[in-house]
């Protein structure tokens, strides 16, 4: 099929991102703010563990239908560089306090709730599928993520400054979310995909939504980093990655 | 955030084929809409429940145990309270 090689590097994208942030919450474990919190990040990052699993699983056998060979979910998600990483920007910027935690966490979550609603009307079964099972958790994930971000923006002067000053810092990679998305588009022809570019509207609704209520300020910066479709990451991706990546690199092919 | 600050929430969960919410523990919450969401993450991870109780600690009141004696002991003598002198015949058998 023509549109493999598209399709292939689509769901990298998904994956790729679930993977990065479950792998940053992970650090909370053992050091959240409170027991329960630690329990909810390690919750939510295993959600979306398993969520990455089942793309890099599709992904592998789509890539066996035109490179011949389908790599394991192992070798895509341990033994690619941080230039053949497709996750958004967004995820790989540090965990910082709870409140950057938060802020990173929410603004994945709204755009997460609508990619995978939109995925789950897929003319493709298996990703409908598997965007049908995501989106509960997901669903759940933005509700928390949502209502930590309330509570903190709507509490102390010193959690709103902080909430403020997440929000703000982050915003310059949340554009990137719903920035033009030309194979999204091409994919969204075939009724195979979603072009995220077409999740603004609602995103951004969302997000002003949340703010709002939150009582804090809509960040006003209207520039956008970009780059990780086409493998282009920041500083933080490599680190992250050497991090997790270390154990299979240093015994290739381990097992337990 | 320290869990000084946060109050300490009782939590009851009804399973799936249960009439009544069990006591599961406790937490810790900043108000009743995280308590439930928090009882989920801690108490439900395993498929424990389908519904959720969450009460301030606070607000419960407990029997005093120093008070046993008098609240419950002179129930254990008084035989007349207990329905067990009706011979039941044998053709009724699930009452």
């Amino acid at each position: 099929m023509n549109s493999d090689p598209l399709l292939f590097d689509y769901l990298l994208r998904l994956a790729d991102s679930d993977l990065v942030l479950a792998q940053q919450l992970g650090a909370w474990v053992g050091h959240g703010p409170v027991l329960e919190e630690d329990i909810a990040s390690a919750n939510v990052g295993l959600d979306l563990l398993g969520q990455a699993r089942m793309w890099f699983g599709y992904a592998g056998e789509i890539e066996g239908r035109f490179a011949g060979r389908a790599r394991s979910e192992d070798e895509l998600a341990f033994l690619r560089d941080s230039g053949a990483f497709r996750n958004v920007l967004l995820v790989e910027q540090p965990n910082g306090d709870y409140a950057h935690t938060i802020a990173r966490q929410f603004y994945f979550d709204a755009w997460h709730q609508l990619l995978l609603d939109a995925l789950a009307r897929s003319s493709d079964p298996r990703i409908a599928e598997i965007a049908a099972k995501g989106g509960k958790e997901v669903r759940y994930h933005l509700e928390r993520s949502s209502g930590w971000l309330v509570r903190l923006g709507d509490g102390t002067d010193e959690s709103r400054r902080r909430m403020q000053a997440a929000c703000d810092d982050l915003w310059m990679f949340a554009g990137e979310l719903v920035e033009p998305d030309a194979a999204g588009n091409a994919l969204a022809g075939e009724g195979i995909a979603c072009d995220t570019e077409t999740l603004a509207p609602a995103w951004r609704a969302r997000v002003n939504a949340v703010l709002d209520e939150a009582t804090l300020a809509v960040p006003a910066l209207t520039w956008a980093q970009s780059g990780s479709k086409r493998g282009v990451h920041t500083e933080h991706l490599s680190h992250l990655l050497a991090e997790m990546q270390v154990l299979q690199r240093s015994y290739p092919g381990a097992r337990w | 955030m320290s869990a000084n600050e946060l109050p300490l929430w009782e939590v009851f969960i009804r399973s799936q084929h249960g009439l009544a919410h069990k006591h599961v523990g406790s937490l810790h919450a900043a108000d009743a809409e995280m308590a439930i969401r928090n009882a989920r993450d801690v108490y439900t991870r395993r498929n424990e429940g389908v519904s959720i109780w969450v009460v301030r600690s606070a607000d419960v009141t407990a029997s005093a145990p120093g008070e046993k004696e008098p609240m419950f002991e002179p129930a254990n003598s008084k035989v007349y309270r207990h329905p067990t002198f009706f011979p039941m015949p044998d053709e009724v058998k699930h009452i």
